[in-house]
């Protein structure tokens, strides 16, 4: 077994969280698809990492995007809230509002 | 690899895996927040695999300890009306999206699963606190700094954005 083996559970993670993302319209869950888009790049960003120890890019790579996945989240959920307050649902169907 | 690195390894990629597929069908959102949390705590798992430590405590304190908590509380804010009822018609389109995904996966999971180059010997402090905090701060002291303007700039515009009167 080889990094490959972390490369194919990346890319099938990767495609849960992008299915969820187009098939979903629960805003909520749109937002957890993404986290486990982010979660999985991870993975490969580490695998990639472990291929070449002799130093640490991979490992700061995923540090950052860990970073600004905590950012992406808080903002996610202020949007979504604000969302919210005008439509009082979280279906994204509904939101039309820059459509016409 | 050792043999408890592919124990390890296999357990946590299935619950990985369940923890994904419980988050992107579940009906309710809380159900799909435990599913999230699943998956988040296996990949930690996972990381001590690739000899990333620090980022496997990070993992859980930042993703589970914080990003999980704050859509649980969203989802506590919301209620009832957290749940969206289930979708009816565009049949065509959600099968067209799922279907073109498993291709884009099966297509790049055939070309990278045969890539094995020779494990590696891991060297002294690889992944540690002090191993990759020297790395951070000898090669990424600006993107670092940066990264926590950015931190405060979406706290503040969170604020801003959930605060608005829209009525």
């Amino acid at each position: 077994m080889g990094i490959g083996t972390y490369l194919v559970l990346a890319s099938v993670l990767f495609g849960f969280g992008a299915a969820g993302f187009l098939a979903r319209r629960n805003m909520l869950i749109q937002l957890m698809s993404i986290e486990l888009m982010l979660n999985s790049v991870n993975v490969l960003l580490l695998a990639f990492n472990r291929v070449n120890p002799s130093n640490h890019d991979g490992q700061v790579f995923a540090f950052f995007v860990i970073a600004v996945a905590a950012a992406e989240a808080a903002l996610g959920l202020a949007i979504l809230i604000a969302y919210y307050r005008i439509k009082k649902t979280l279906d994204t169907d509904d939101a039309t509002l820059l459509k016409y | 690899m050792t043999g408890p690195g592919i124990t390890l390894f296999v357990v946590t990629a299935t619950f990985a895996i369940i923890g994904a597929l419980i988050t992107i069908s579940a009906r309710r959102p809380l159900r799909a927040a435990m599913g999230l949390l699943v998956n988040i705590v296996s990949l930690a798992g996972m990381f001590l695999t690739l000899n990333a430590h620090l980022l496997a405590a990070l993992q859980i304190l930042v993703y589970a300890g914080a990003i999980v908590v704050l859509f649980v509380f969203v989802i506590m804010l919301l209620g009832p009306s957290a749940e969206v009822a289930p979708a009816e018609g565009r049949l065509a389109s959600r099968t067209l999206s799922i279907a073109s995904t498993i291709i884009v996966v099966l297509a790049v999971s055939s070309s990278v699963a045969y890539f094995n180059p020779p494990w590696e010997a891991v060297p002294d402090g690889f992944g540690t606190v002090e191993g990759l905090g020297m790395a951070i701060y000898r090669q990424a002291l600006v993107p670092f700094e940066v990264i926590s303007i950015t931190l405060l700039i979406a706290i503040i515009g969170a604020i801003a954005v959930a605060r608005s009167r829209t009525e």
